[in-house]
């Protein structure tokens, strides 16, 4: 332990300096080791692999009628899926983009116009609005009634009236045929 | 050191409400004076204390996934291992960690024994450290029930079991603890909620292990009592660094075996899951409990009107007991075996009883191995009972040197 002796041939730096740089440089690796190890531990409350296998669902269209919906979990959430009637459709179409408060023509929100495949959660604070089921109230436009606070949407799900910011989101979806679709 | 002054006036405000700056200097830094001549068998306690809290946090990431019940425990399990991110390897750290957990801290105890750590003013201290030992025992046990594997399942059995030699309320006894006529959910799911209150039991355990350690400060090779500053070094930067480099060997070696034999320590049999209706063929235990379950197996012959298997679980327990009364059955006055010539000798046969008694713990109770058994635990109290006491009357221990500083600074100057 008595080590007072000089350690001599390292002229550039005092022994002072070299303890900062040692002190420094060790700080420094060992800030990098943990950071690397906490990753796996961050990482492990992502999704897991069995959860990120069940993100696509695949609909089969063919039993819905016109003007029939149905309502489908796709990674926990409900999807709407609105097989719209021609007035509906010329509704959505022919409102004028100004009267929107989150401004977006159907043209974009409707691969087919017949199929309207929505995220059924208000974007106001997360309730599933009504207008699923026959006798439920579809709000001022024919669309959806969020009952939590009075969110109106219209055939095309957008928001028009009521404390909602935005439009229901469209999630991505692919027509795999005439009657299947796959979402996610 | 109660009048530090702190530069920082952010330091120096929160240092006013509340001195933990002073506190924690007092606990690990400058300011807590330390023997100068520690060697690296003291870097176990604060090695022990990291990996509790490898455990502590490695378990809390297993509970975000696991599921406490019979039909999906298991499941759940193996879900960690092939689909949560990194899942396998929280796992397995968590796994070895029990096992490298005992590694660390029977190295700890013997080095107590070795240097008599345990001797006055330490006798509390070491008392906390058995305590901390049983409670380790009692989470590793619950723990290793968890995944719902075979050998899960039959530990639990076996070990549950034991309290039915108790005369007259075993029977009840064993139904409270399983909470029905078997182990099954109800044990499982208590065992999860133990499991996982447990650690911080130990952690409260630990801080009182501490706190009566920093009163009269760690014990050292030569057993001898500080005398002043000049046997002493502060405990930072001195032991932080020793501390912290023995941690770094620590960890290359540990994440060695998780990631390279991480099952090198268990049994593939508690990758089957458990069936209460087929018993594998040698249920053993994990490798850390298998001296003591060697000595539960040694007793077979009834004494009075005690039977064997009452007498096996007595003097399992007994075994972990009397190590708490070794202050009091040490009656010698030197501390270090340095200086013991007759209980160093007796020491390492002590170590080797204890390993010979895990070697018979692992080895099925038949033919030699029963006899074998019976005369290592027959010298494991043996040692403590008669060979400990009577040492402390008749050995004649070496001059003790006057103080650390002079023992260890004096030679070294005269090379």
């Amino acid at each position: 332990m008595a080590d007072t002796e000089h350690v001599t041939g390292n002229a550039e730096l005092s022994d002072g300096e070299r303890r900062d740089f040692l002190v420094l440089t060790t700080a420094a690796v060992g800030a990098a080791g943990a950071a690397m190890a906490a990753w796996p531990f961050i990482h492990s409350m992502n999704p897991a692999k069995d959860t990120l296998a069940l993100s696509t669902t695949e609909i089969d269209l063919s039993p819905i009628e016109e003007g029939q919906s149905i309502t489908v979990v796709w990674r926990g959430k409900p999807v709407f899926v609105r097989r719209r009637t021609a007035d509906e459709i010329a509704d959505a179409t022919g409102t004028p983009l100004g009267d929107l408060p989150d401004p977006q023509p159907d043209e974009e929100r409707a691969q087919q116009p017949e199929w309207l495949i929505l995220v059924g959660v208000c974007t106001h604070l997360g309730c599933i609005p009504l207008g699923q089921k026959t006798g439920e109230s579809r709000g001022d436009f024919g669309g959806w009634f969020c009952p939590c606070h009075g969110s109106h949407y219209d055939t095309s799900g957008r928001i028009r009236k009521g404390p909602a910011p935005s439009n229901l989101p469209v999630p991505e979806y692919t027509f795999l045929d005439e009657s299947t679709v796959r979402i996610g | 050191m109660a009048t530090t002054e702190y530069n920082n006036p952010v330091i120096r405000w929160i240092e006013y409400r509340l001195p933990i700056f002073s506190f924690l200097d007092h606990s690990l830094g400058s300011g807590y004076p330390t023997p100068r001549n520690l060697n690296y068998l003291w870097n176990f306690g604060s090695l022990a204390g990291v990996v509790l809290m490898i455990m502590i946090i490695s378990g809390i990431f297993l509970a975000m996934n696991y599921t406490a019940h019979v039909d999906y425990a298991f499941v759940s399990v193996e879900r960690i291992m092939r689909d949560v991110n990194y899942g396998w390897l929280i796992r397995y750290i968590h796994m070895n960690g029990g096992s490298f957990f005992f590694i660390v801290v029977y190295i700890h105890i013997f080095r107590g024994l070795y240097f008599g750590s345990y001797k006055a003013p330490r006798e509390i201290l070491w008392i906390f450290g058995i305590l901390i030992l049983l409670a380790m025992m009692a989470t590793a046990f619950m723990g290793y029930v968890l995944p719902w594997g075979q050998m899960s399942f039959w530990g639990a059995t076996v070990i549950t079991n034991l309290f039915s030699a108790i005369p007259l309320v075993g029977d009840s006894i064993v139904t409270l603890l399983w909470g029905g006529f078997s182990v099954d959910n109800p044990t499982l799911n208590r065992f999860y909620a133990l499991h996982y209150l447990m650690p911080f039991v130990i952690l409260g355990l630990v801080v009182m292990h501490i706190w009566a350690l920093h009163v009269h400060g760690s014990n050292n090779p030569l057993g001898v009592d500080v005398k002043g500053p000049q046997d002493t070094i502060p405990f930072h930067p001195y032991y932080t660094v020793k501390d912290l480099f023995g941690l770094g060997v620590f960890l290359i070696i540990f994440m060695a075996v998780v990631t390279y034999a991480p099952n090198y320590m268990g049994h593939p049999d508690n990758y089957i899951e458990a069936n209460p209706l087929v018993t594998p063929a040698h249920i053993v235990p994990e490798w850390y409990f298998l001296p003591f379950y060697a000595i539960l197996r040694a007793i077979t012959f009834d004494i009075l009107f005690l039977d064997a298997k009452l007498l096996g679980v007595i003097a399992m327990f007994a075994s972990i007991i009397i190590l708490a009364l070794l202050p009091w059955l040490d009656r010698s006055p030197v501390r270090s075996s340095k200086f013991r010539p007759l209980y160093k000798q007796f020491f390492w046969i002590f170590v080797l009883d204890c390993i010979l008694l895990g070697y018979i713990g692992g080895k099925p109770a038949e033919g030699i191995y029963i006899p074998i058994g019976q005369a290592a635990t027959f010298y494991y109290f043996l040692h403590l009972l008669v060979i400990i006491p009577l040492l402390g009357l008749l050995e004649r221990p070496k001059p003790i040197p006057e103080s650390i500083s002079q023992a260890v600074i004096k030679p070294a100057a005269a090379e």
